[in-house]
């Protein structure tokens, strides 16, 4: 592959879709799939062939386009952006292409949800076909791996990753460029780069959307890392909870394999780099750097003690890089467009944008991408639509598990790393869960430190035992048994744990308990003092219907 | 050569061995492929049984007891074959805001069994999953292979029924 065959694909491409004076993006990602997006895809398919114009209308599968709880989402190229269609509105659609839009089915895009967002990671989800290579070379993919190979060393690379100022996107914010110019001066026999896609985070989906809607864009990031620290072999380590990205990630591979674009001597330069892929098989604590490299290497996902960190010994004792899906995600436009272009983006030390998958007790529950620094409000209120049915806003929980949950004073705080961990909360893989009245913060406090207490893989004692401490203690609040005694206990395993605990699982599992009781602590007292829950959710378990 | 080294042969004449084998081969018959094989074996046969176990653990020259011990480790993996249809209830976040403990409660005095069993008729087999990534969706349930967005109780009840009068 040289530059020359890449353009030509891209213009081939380009030209035959300029045939197509009508098209329709229907969602096919997982969100919209188990709404049966599919049979919309299929009916809109049949329809055209019945008509007969299928040689200038397209109907193409894409990528999340972020408001998953309208789905199925089908887009236009009339411009028009439909929600919730069924399978029986593919006629009307078709029909709606030259003339007016059809009035039930349309989604409004001039709210926040769409118009506060800024696009870099998902800029071709939605909008190509994440199975068809073609397509993503069509819309400037690998560009910037041919540019990093023809006309960059790995040290301008890393120099331009560096200043762009992009930060680790799982959760801990540790700087790339840092990271990758360490791992290019570790001394190894050979380097490894592993794309760490095991997104266990409860209330978390991002990467999988990245990964179903644009594989070749976190492969091409790969390339272009392993060219910067010199590594050639990398594994990509996903959920096997994920199969539709499993499925997309094998067939990305192929196609670049098809290409030269990975193997061997890639556009004819010296470097060379394949890609294989491992499936997690369900542990929350293979998120952490050094038990997902035990699970690469087949073992039982148990982390260990760091230094040596995985940039000097990682990988059967190699110098590995792993990062995030969506920190790969970011690269390849940093190289696109320079370092400084994307540092232009976000705060003065939160750089460029950041996904996050808005859940829970708010209108508008999907996937969105936001420059760094926008505030909790605008989050919640303008890009979320508020809390539905006029419930009153309580917390919103940042961070999963290791998170925190961050009550209404902390609304007008801007989302960068800094302010979120000052708070008492972390930014984390980017799962962000509205809560509302509904909601007893003593019950959530529980089911964070169940979640720990189940994912503690068991090798130090804080963690093992604190967990299951905490835990008890936490239910006996909820089950109005719990003294002032217990509370001061649980104040002290919070510590306890932090400091001692091998891992960051262990070391984070408090910050649930440690941000409610900062916050909440009025609920704390109700359970204990007053034995009512104020939230009505714990004592005699509820027998509450859903909706 | 001896007996020991050399290559074990299969606990019986199931085609699905093949595949089984055809993993270990890919991983080079290397230890670091424990976890890809046992992933073949989950695939072809549904659950992990000691006669697997063993099998993979000797074609790979791992001890019986790391196979085991990942095997238990990892909650993907199970060592007990499923009902005819499995229930799957996400308890992640967003969905245990969103009722989903309600529906497991449902769930389970309906059935009269807990996550991680099987109903004596082996008809359904409840489970629960940390996060399905359905966050938009919640309360989602799987039903087999099936994701169901927004369930209400009374849905999964409904839908439980078919499957136990069927």
């Amino acid at each position: 592959m040289t530059p020359e065959e890449l353009d030509q694909i891209a213009e081939t491409e380009r030209e035959a879709q300029s045939q197509f004076t009508q098209r329709v993006n229907v969602c096919v990602a997982a969100g919209c799939l188990s709404c049966q997006s599919q049979s919309v895809k299929d009916a809109l398919d049949q329809e055209v062939t019945r008509r007969g114009t299928k040689d200038h209308c397209q109907v193409k599968g894409v990528g999340c386009m972020g408001l998953c709880s309208e789905g199925p989402l089908v887009s236009t190229s009339a411009g028009v952006l439909y929600k919730k269609v069924e399978a029986g509105d593919g006629a009307a659609i078709l029909d709606s292409l030259d003339g007016a839009p059809v009035a039930r089915l349309v989604c409004p895009t001039d709210v926040p949800f769409f118009q506060r967002q800024m696009k870099i990671v998902l800029e071709n989800s939605g909008v190509i076909d994440p199975e068809r290579v073609e397509d993503y070379i069509a819309s400037n993919g690998y560009t910037a791996l041919i540019k990093a190979l023809t006309e960059m060393t790995s040290r301008e690379v890393i120099e331009q990753v560096t200043k762009s100022g992009l930060r680790g996107r799982g959760g801990a914010g540790y700087p790339t460029g840092l990271k990758w110019s360490t791992v290019s001066k570790a001394v190894g026999t050979q380097k490894y780069v592993i794309c760490n896609a095991d997104e266990g985070d409860p209330g978390a989906f991002m990467d999988r959307s990245v990964l179903e809607g644009d594989p070749h864009r976190v492969l091409e990031g790969m390339l272009i890392g392993a060219y910067a620290v010199g590594a050639s072999e990398g594994y990509i380590y996903v959920r096997a909870e994920y199969p539709l990205a499993i499925k997309r990630l094998r067939n990305a591979i192929r196609q670049a394999e098809r290409l030269g674009l990975l193997g061997s001597n890639i556009c004819g330069t010296r470097f060379s780099f394949r890609v294989d892929l491992r499936l997690g098989a369900g542990a929350f604590v293979c998120g952490e750097e050094t038990a997902l490299i035990a699970s690469v290497e087949g073992k039982r996902g148990m982390p260990r003690p760091r230094p040596p960190y995985p940039a000097m010994e990682g990988l059967f004792g190699q110098p590995t890089l792993i990062n995030n899906v969506e920190t790969f995600a970011n690269v390849a436009p940093i190289i696109r467009n320079g370092g400084e272009w994307y540092a232009g983006i976000g705060t003065e030390k939160s750089k460029g944008t950041k996904v996050f998958a808005l859940a829970g007790r708010v209108e508008n529950t999907g996937l969105v991408e936001v420059p760094m620094g926008i505030s909790l409000r605008e989050m919640v209120f303008e890009i979320g639509g508020g809390i539905p049915e006029g419930r009153k806003f309580k917390a919103v929980q940042t961070g999963g598990p290791s998170g925190g949950c961050l009550p209404s004073e902390c609304l007008d705080m801007p989302v960068d790393y800094e302010s979120l961990a000052r708070a008492g909360s972390i930014m984390g893989s980017g799962g962000m869960i509205v809560m509302d009245e509904s909601s007893c913060m003593v019950d959530v406090a529980k089911y964070f430190m169940d979640f720990c207490m189940t994912e503690s893989c068991g090798k130090c004692i804080p963690c093992r035992v604190g967990t299951y401490q905490m835990h008890r203690i936490l239910s006996a609040i909820g089950n109005m048994t719990a003294t002032q005694q217990d509370m001061k206990l649980l104040e002290e395993l919070c510590d306890l744990l932090r400091h001692t605990s091998l891992c960051g699982l262990g070391q984070s599992a408090p910050n649930p308990v440690v941000s409610t009781l900062r916050s909440f602590a009025e609920e704390y007292r109700a359970h204990i003092e007053d034995h009512k829950c104020p939230a009505g959710i714990c004592g005699a378990q509820p027998a509450g219907e859903t909706a | 050569m001896p007996s020991y080294l050399a290559k074990p042969t299969p606990p019986n004449q199931d085609k699905r061995w093949k595949l089984v084998d055809a993993t270990i081969r890919r991983q080079g018959q290397q230890q670091r492929g424990l976890i890809e094989t046992l992933h073949t074996v989950q695939e072809a046969f549904g659950y992990l049984d000691v006669q697997a176990l063993r099998y993979v653990a000797m074609s790979l020259r791992v001890p019986l007891s790391r196979a085991y011990g990942v095997a238990t480790f990892y909650h993907f993996f199970t060592l007990k074959p499923a009902g005819e249809h499995t229930c799957v209830i996400c308890m992640g976040t967003a969905c245990y805001i969103k009722g989903a403990p309600q529906l497991l409660d449902a769930v389970q005095r309906d059935l009269g069994i807990v996550p991680g069993e099987t109903t004596p008729d082996k008809k359904v087999s409840l489970l629960t999953a940390r996060c399905l990534g359905s966050c938009g969706l919640a309360p989602a349930v799987v039903y087999d292979q099936e994701v169901a967005g927004k369930v209400a109780t009374s849905a999964i009840r409904e839908h439980l029924k078919k499957w136990t009068h069927a």
